[in-house]
């Protein structure tokens, strides 16, 4: 009897691996072993075409992510990254609460805002760069304005038309020209905010809310003392989420702005693009790709780590 | 009095949400004279189809091509990821957590960071440049976030169901096509609609993996539009529809499952 439940259990195993074994192999190779060559090709000289084709490595240590970080344009980046991740997750966590709550009141009809709210999420952060280039192109100022100056124009308020993302305007090291690339990301990604909140709102017992109100609190009460601490691993999840995508946002950037005068706009992302596959610039690029990763795992290997402890806490 | 404060606020947030809606259909709807900036806002006097038809001229190739790639890909790792789920829930072994954990990971990291190493491979491969060399590309990246949604799909049905079809004498792969499969109809779907707006949407890979303006993707192809000086607005907005249509009608038919894809997506809150 024993021996046939190790047999069994032994069977399953050889089974659940054979199953596996492909998709292990896959991630094995494009995940793993291809962060390990780019750590390789990013303590390489091969930065230009003719030195990789010649296929000679040529070790040079930490090189070239010592010039990297000398680099303005590197430096700029760091900031824009911080500045954006900062302002994109505080601007999606306010408006994403603020519109959680208003949706899940019982009013008629509530349901089309929702959609609208949430449609964003299913067009590409090109299309969304698109689009708001084109509201926020600045015009010729102050003589032929368009886009958003335009509308300020045209309801007389000259006062607020201002150059928008090709403004070189900025304050401790944030480039205010990334506020109008912040406004569009905020557009795409507060809606799924509201999603995250809402299934939240949704989840506490109702029980609670209604021990609070009979106990006298008001609404205002009930949502900061009650709901408001409840939906705190809904916070942390949502700003990891959104934090994991803002440190390696490239396309909305990249349909939207580009790198923008003096860098105001460009990002790590960017960079990685423009010296790899338009300057051959192979090194470089890699020790950039190298740096997102990690950036992006400092965030996110606690957060593994932690999911996964509750998990076997639980089973 | 509060409920009016509300649909006030609802009302505000819709407008911001529906402001380049407004732009994009006002614009591309407009006859090539119109599109002047000076009448950027206004709506057009007399709304015309040449933009979109002129778009469509152009981007034709490249809306075949991102259906050429969306279909294989969102369907292979749509199937891979309910096997490996289904390994993972129910046929655990030691090990088989971390094993999770390490694959999971390969949703995470910022592809720029493999990218390099990537094109050559798909170079030796002889992938690089075509369609199915981004199919590889986003099957394999696809698999840590179709075996999570599956995986916890999975999860939630009872063991007993599993083990009273083994004592029948059906065996593991049985198991899967007679009980796992049917039950998991709306898992499919969830993961079908996920794959498919992100591959759709995808310019990362697709602008390093194509060059070839004609075996582009869609969105690599609205970029360039965008992006040449020489192209009236009217077209560019009326490209962007287009991009954004398909992922839209998959959004407005069938959003219950769009929201459960979002939020599968988020790991575990």
């Amino acid at each position: 009897m024993g021996v046939n439940i190790i047999k069994r259990r032994k069977k399953r195993m050889l089974v659940s691996l054979a199953v596996l074994s492909p998709s292990i192999a896959a991630i094995t190779v494009f995940v793993y072993v291809f962060i390990g060559s780019s750590i390789r090709t990013s303590m390489s000289n091969w930065n230009s075409f003719a030195r990789l084709l010649s296929g000679e490595y040529v070790f040079v240590g930490m090189q070239n992510y010592v010039r990297l970080f000398q680099d303005p344009r590197f430096q700029s980046d760091l900031w824009n990254t911080l500045y954006f991740t900062l302002f994109f997750i505080l601007g999606c966590l306010t408006m994403g609460i603020i519109l959680a709550v208003l949706v899940d009141r019982n009013i008629k009809g509530v349901g089309i805002f929702r959609n609208i709210f949430l449609f964003p999420m299913a067009v590409s952060f090109v299309v969304t760069g698109t689009v708001w280039r084109w509201i926020f192109a600045p015009g010729n100022l102050p003589g032929s304005p368009r886009g958003v100056n335009l509308l300020f124009d045209m309801l007389g308020l000259n006062s607020l038309q201002w150059r928008w993302f090709t403004s070189t305007e900025s304050f401790l090291n944030f480039n205010l020209a990334l506020i109008p690339v912040i406004i569009a990301a905020v557009w795409q990604m507060s809606g799924y905010t509201m999603a995250l909140y809402l299934a939240g709102l949704r989840g506490i017992p109702s029980a609670l809310t209604e021990a609070a109100e009979v106990d006298g609190a008001s609404p205002w009460q009930v949502f900061w003392r009650v709901k408001f601490p409840l939906l705190r691993p809904i916070t942390f999840s949502a700003m990891i989420i959104l934090g994991h995508i803002s440190l390696k946002i490239f396309d909305l950037v990249y349909a939207m702005t580009g790198s923008g005068p003096g860098n105001v706009t460009d990002m790590p992302a960017i960079y990685m693009f423009e010296t790899t596959f338009r300057a051959n610039r192979y090194a470089t690029g890699s020790a950039i790709g190298i740096v997102m990763l990690i950036m992006v795992a400092i965030v996110i290997i606690p957060y593994l780590v932690n999911a996964f402890k509750k998990e076997v806490k639980v089973s | 009095m509060k409920k009016t404060l509300s649909i006030v606020l609802l009302c505000v947030f819709a407008a911001f949400f529906l402001l380049p809606m407004y732009v994009l259909l006002a614009t591309s709807l407009k006859p090539m004279q119109e599109v002047g900036i000076a009448r950027m806002w206004h709506l057009p006097s007399r709304p015309s189809l040449d933009a979109f038809v002129k778009a469509f001229g152009r981007l034709a190739p490249n809306l075949q091509n991102s259906l050429m790639l969306v279909i294989p890909a969102t369907l292979i790792s749509a199937f891979m990821g309910s096997i490996n789920g289904y390994m993972l829930s129910k046929l655990k072994f030691r090990g088989s957590d971390l094993l999770f954990a390490l694959l999971l990971f390969g949703m995470f990291i910022p592809y720029q960071s493999v990218l390099f190493p990537l094109i050559n491979a798909l170079d030796m491969m002889g992938l690089y440049g075509s369609i199915w060399g981004l199919v590889v590309v986003h099957v394999v990246y696809g698999l840590p976030i179709t075996t999570l949604i599956f995986r916890n799909y999975y999860s939630e049905i009872p063991d007993e169901l599993i083990e009273a079809s083994s004592i029948d004498g059906a065996s593991i792969f049985r198991t899967y096509t007679r009980v796992l499969v049917p039950l998991s109809i709306p898992g499919f779907v969830v993961v079908l609609i996920w794959q498919f707006t992100n591959i759709w949407n995808e310019f990362l890979f697709a602008v390093t993996v194509t060059s070839d303006p004609l075996k582009q993707p869609i969105t690599v192809a609205l970029v360039n539009l965008a992006g040449s000086q020489v192209v009236e607005w009217n077209l560019q907005m009326a490209g962007a529809i287009l991009a954004a249509l398909p992922t839209l009608i998959v959004y407005i038919a069938l959003g219950k499952y769009f929201l459960r894809g979002l939020l599968a997506g988020s790991v575990k809150g």
